[in-house]
Parts: C-alpha cells; structure tokens; sequence
C-alpha cells in the first residue's frame, strides 16, 4: 500500500452533505475488473453534463461548469474538503480507487460513512475528521483564496491552514501505524496465523455446523 | 456488572485477537461474493500466490449485473459486453479456486442476500460479510453481518478474518401493534425519518420491541437490510422460535442432531435483561403509516397523507440547501401532495423486498385489477430463481402478468441498474429498493422508497395512493 507521511496541497471545497458513493462512482463504471483508471469518471455525473459510459474517453464530454473540480482555480486540488456524513450507502471500493486516481490523497469532513471510512486507509487515502467549526472555517477559506494549500501530517495528526491555524485530528493507532509505513493488511494478519488456527480448532468444537457445510 | 447486548456476545464469540493497539481480529464464518466487488480481490490474491484459508466458507453467485429477461442462451448471451466479461470472471475465479458458485441460470441463483439466508448459508450466530453494504440483511438472524470493500473481501479470502474494532451498541425499540397494511418497510424507512441517514454511524443497530418480535423472518431482513442507510453497518434483531424455525432443511443448515445442538446455542443470541446500550430509541407502532420517500436520500421520507417539505421552513442552512438541491433533482414542488407524485415506472426486487412475503403482498394488491395505462413499466423482479419457483407454483406470476407488470427472472435489476432495467432521465419510479441517490437507478432517474404493497397500489393508480384504501375497497 502506499505510504502517507505528510502532504501538501490545493484543497477543493464540495460543499454538500450526504455526499454517497453512487455520486463518487456511478454504477456503471463499477463493471470494471480492474483497480485503476476510475479517476476520469471521480463524480461523474455532477461533473459532465451527458451520461458517462465505461471505456469512454472523457476528453470530449461537456464539463459542468458550475463543479467545483471543473474550475481552473483548483486544478490538481489533492485536498478534498467536504460536508457530513461523506461516503455514504454503497460499499464500492471503486469510490476511494477513483479519488485517488483522480490524484486526492486526504479528504476533511466532520464526519464520514464506516465502510468508506475504512476502505479509504486500505488504499493510502487518509479520512481526517475535524469539527463542524473548523470545517467550517476551511471552507470560508478555501473559497475566499485562490490557490489555498493544506498541510496534513499524519505523524503529528495535524491539519495545517496557510495562516498556520493547527487543527488536530485523530486516527486509530494502527491505522496511522500502517499508513506510515505502507504496510500490507493481509501480510501483518498472517503473521497471526497461529492464533487464527487455535480459534478455529476451539469453535470448530463449539460450533462444528459452522464448518465444512458450503459444498457442491 | 451489567449483561451484554446480541452484538457484544457475537463480537466475543468470534474474537481471534485483540492487538496492543487497539484494534482487533475476528474471524469470520461466511463470506458471499458478487461479481462486482471480487475480481480485484481474486487478482490480489493471485498477484500475491495466495490461496483461500478456507474453501467452505465461500459462496459465490452473479446478481447485479445479470439480465432480467429471458436468459437461456447463457452468460455469453448478455449483450453488454463490459457486464458479460463481469460475470464471466466471476465463473472463471470460482472455478480456478474451486469456491461454490450458483452460475447465473442456476435455479438457485439470485440476490446474494436472498440466497444466503435461503441456502441456511447464513446462520444465527455466524459472521457474515460481503462486498455490499446491504449485507447487514443477515442480521435479522442474530448474525453478526455487514457489508465490506475489496480489499476486505480479498483479506477475508486470504485470512478468514477482518481487522476491526467494535462498534457502539444502539438500540431502536419500535412497541405496540403495527396498523393494517403497515409492513417492515414502513418501520424502517420510518426509523430512518427519525434518526437521520447517519443517526447509526458507528453503531450496531439491534431492533426490538414488540411489533419487531411481531414481524416474520422476512420482514426483519427488510428492516435490518436497511440499517446501513441509518449508517449502521450492522443491523440485529435477536433470535426466537420463528428464526430457528426457518432454517429447518435448508441445504447448508444442520441437520438432525446437529441441528438440535446449533438450535440450543442460538436461543442465547438476545441481549441480556441488563444489557447497557450506548444510544436507545424508542417508537411507537401506531405512529407509522405507510411511507413514500419524495427526495435524494433515504431520510427524506413522509407518509403517503404527508406533503414535500419546504425548504423555507428549515432553519438549517445545510438542510434547506439539501433540500432545494433534492427538490431541484426530482422535478417536485414544495408543499406538494405525495399522492399528487404521478409515476412513469414500477419496481417491485431487490434485497430489500423480493422475497415470497414481498411478491404474495403486491399479487394481493393487483389481483384483479390494471396496471395504470400512464405507466410506461411494471417491473417485478423475484430475489431467486426458487423464490421465482415458489411464486409460480402460487400463480403469483399469472396475477401480476394479467394485471399488466412484467415477470423477470432473478437478480438486483433495476434496484442500482447495472444491467439493462433502468429510469430514464426525469422518469419517476416507485420503489421498493433501498437507495433513492441521484441517478442510482438511471442517470436523471427519480426514485421514491415505498412497500410493496405500496409500489403495487402505485402501479394500478398511476400515482401514490394509500394502500390502505385500497385495501378496504
């Protein structure tokens, strides 16, 4: 996985509540058996004023003038600023594979959604929740200056405004451990195989329907 | 010390490890694939030269991308090309590792949250997951359940466990009796009303009370189907008599007596008298009426007799903006009737409502009557091909067909429109799915969340009516 230490960049505010996952990625580009090149449809239908098709080539489509990530001044914004409850409904990991491949690396609401939570530090893209307040006041700021930037540091879990306000966040330990150092989920679970083993052979004893019952 | 709630005791029982740092590890019993959410998860693991931890865990079936209509001709028959190379990888990556597939013309094929239950795959007291969030379904068995990412799936294939840390204990008590013609869905779109679309964020949701104990097995699958858009991942109600009852024969249940033993240890899957819950909330039965939702988000619902709510009115900034932005959307007026809504399409599937229960109380609804002639479609789309078998062998596809809606095979169909079921842009659908997201259901579509008896009533009046009315004529 790739590793998160510390990023700086332009922040782009989306400023709606309840932003959810068919938004992120609509449907049809979830038929893909692949993990990369969703970011050209990230928001696809705010974002394009005519129905996005899988495999199309998004260079000629029309761009809704009126998308924030459609406005020159946040070109290449790695920063995406956001209201309650981002990610909502569908489990797809497509959405944080698009964010990403559309080249964001932090994304700052007041609060998130569990499963798009967590499917975000799986792919090195780092959920920060800040208050309602301080949520506020980044997008007072982001919208008054152009070419705003945001410092995040995930050692000191810190978000840093250009006036060098800190707003501190927090992050689970071993979600910030495995950020860090880029490290691999199923390869650290793996080092426990022993322990996996010895419940397996206590339950199969305490609930032996559960095992070996899925057959042909 | 106080007692524990359903979830702490399905926490604990499936606990493997608890990390120093706070995190946990868990094992997990059941996993079911679609071929949506698994290809980058079986490609993982073969990048890795990982194999499965355990084979027997595994059920596969294709749902969301699978045509509705007639199938015979096979996968190779689906003509959209991106959809049929979808579903051919999930056959191709089932065989390779040998994982127990229903392929699509399979008969007992269908929603991976209808088949699980179905098969006796899900069980009280298992962990289930799956690469969909409407996973948390299975709860309704006293299953701890929820809905996962690839990456996840392809750890639970790798492992057979989740790293996890647990979540809040929340309860909703919903007491009394629930009104004539007032079903699960009503209860849980109503829930959802009152505690917002992420009033469950963080939390295990276990329903309870009386008219939750009241409903059948089916119901609480449609209300536990829907804690995830309460931001609960997980839903629960605890286990009885009626949800011991349902898994007597099913294929993967136990059987004899096994079946004796797993049934004893699942009459402990309640809550403790004195179980300590972080939030409770507590509704009334005869409050709720049958709901129709009118905006973008499950939370945006009223009851049938109700109105579409006017921004003006709202003191929230945020909420106002949201809601104008939701009436923008759907083409609708402040202050207008709900049953003024006129429809131009119908949708009665999904893992929320395509089970028997869901098709027996629509066919009741449409027995004898028309399809509205301003409706451009009637779609009734079963959740398994022996859900499909059960409704035939009731003459259930004959009332629904001689009433004018159309009889499909099964699979999640217009429900997030993957495949060629979908709303054209500006069309209004009543619903029985779970989602009512811009464009879930076809780009432009608009959606409203209602019951099924509620979606048929829809289809005969061309526009929402209260199927109560309906039902004294």
């Amino acid at each position: 996985m790739k590793k998160f230490t510390q990023h700086t960049g332009i922040a782009a505010p989306l400023d709606r509540a309840n932003v959810d996952t068919d938004m992120i990625i609509p449907k049809q580009f979830l038929k893909s058996i692949k993990r990369a090149g969703f970011g050209p449809n990230l928001f696809d239908e705010l974002r394009y004023m005519d129905e996005g098709q899988p495999d199309q080539d998004c260079a000629g489509r029309p761009l809704n003038p009126d998308f924030v990530l459609n406005q020159s001044r946040y070109a290449g914004a790695s920063v995406l600023l956001a209201r309650e409850n981002f990610g909502c409904g569908s489990s797809r990991e497509h959405a944080p594979w698009a964010l990403d491949d559309y080249g964001f690396r932090a994304i700052i609401a007041p609060s998130f959604a569990d499963i798009f939570y967590n499917n975000c530090f799986k792919n090195g893209l780092l959920p920060i929740i800040l208050s309602e307040e301080q949520v506020d006041q980044l997008f007072k700021e982001v919208e008054a200056s152009e070419g705003y930037q945001i410092v995040v540091d995930l050692e000191r879990q810190v978000v840093i405004t250009p006036a060098g306000d800190e707003f501190a966040f927090e992050v689970d330990a071993f979600r910030k451990h495995c950020l860090l150092n880029g490290l691999d989920d199923i390869g650290l679970t793996l080092q426990h195989a022993d322990d996996i083993k010895a419940y397996e052979s206590r339950r199969r004893h305490e609930a032996p329907w559960l095992f070996d019952a899925i057959h042909n | 010390m106080a007692g524990k709630t359903l979830y702490d005791k399905l926490w604990e029982a499936h606990l493997v490890r608890q990390n120093e740092d706070g995190s946990s590890l868990i094992y997990i019993d059941r996993q079911i694939l679609h071929e949506v959410t698994s290809p980058q998860a079986f490609e993982g693991l073969r990048l890795a030269g990982r194999k499965p931890w355990r084979i027997d865990a595994n059920l596969a079936t294709p749902d969301h991308n699978v045509p509705t209509t007639e199938r015979a001709g096979g996968v190779d028959e689906i003509v959209d090309p991106v959809s049929r190379i979808q579903v051919k990888t999930l056959d191709s990556n089932c065989d390779d590792f040998g994982i127990v597939e229903f392929k699509m013309n399979d008969n007992r094929q269908g929603i991976v949250h209808v088949v699980g239950p179905e098969q006796g795959m899900t069980l009280p007291g298992s962990t289930v997951v799956c690469g969909d969030s409407h996973t948390s379904t299975h709860g309704a068995f006293g299953a701890l359940a929820h809905g996962i990412g690839t990456s996840e799936v392809e750890h639970v294939l790798a492992t057979q466990c989740l790293i996890a840390k647990k979540m809040k204990n929340m309860l909703v008590s919903v007491d009394g009796e629930l009104g004539a013609g007032v079903t699960a869905k009503d209860v849980v779109l109503h829930i959802i009303g009152v505690i917002g679309t992420a009033g469950g964020t963080g939390c295990a949701i276990e329903f309870g009370g009386s008219a939750i104990r009241s409903l059948s097995v089916e119901g609480r699958m449609t209300i536990c189907n829907m804690a995830i858009e309460a931001g609960a991942r997980v839903g629960l109600v605890a286990v009885d008599d009626k949800t011991i009852e349902y898994f007597k024969g099913r294929p993967f249940s136990p059987q004899g007596e096994l079946f004796d033993k797993a049934a004893q240890a699942w009459k402990e899957l309640v809550s403790d008298a004195d179980a300590q819950f972080d939030r409770v909330v507590e509704i009334r039965a005869e409050d709720i009426k049958p709901q129709v939702t009118w905006g973008t988000s499950p939370e945006m619902v009223v009851a049938v007799d109700g109105t579409v709510p006017n921004p003006e009115k709202e003191s929230d900034a945020v909420k106002a903006d949201g809601i104008r932005r939701a009436l923008k959307y759907m083409g609708l007026n402040a202050d207008q009737k709900i049953t003024d809504i006129k429809l131009d399409r119908v949708f009665i599937g999904s893992c929320t409502n395509s089970r028997i229960e869901d098709l027996r109380a629509a066919a009741e609804v449409v027995k004898g009557r028309k399809v509205a002639s301003t409706l451009k479609q009637a779609l009734v789309v079963p959740g398994s091909g022996l859900v499909k078998a059960q409704a035939e062998a009731e003459g259930l596809d004959k009332i629904f067909t001689e009433a004018g809606l159309e009889w499909r095979e099964p699979g999640c169909s217009m429900c997030l429109a993957m495949n060629p079921d979908k709303l054209g842009p500006g069309e209004h659908c009543a619903s029985t799915s779970n989602r009512n997201f811009e464009g879930r259901q076809g780009f432009g579509g608009r959606t409203h969340l209602v019951s099924p008896a509620m979606a048929a009533a829809a289809a005969i009046a061309g526009h929402f009516v209260d199927v109560r009315d309906m039902m004294s004529q």
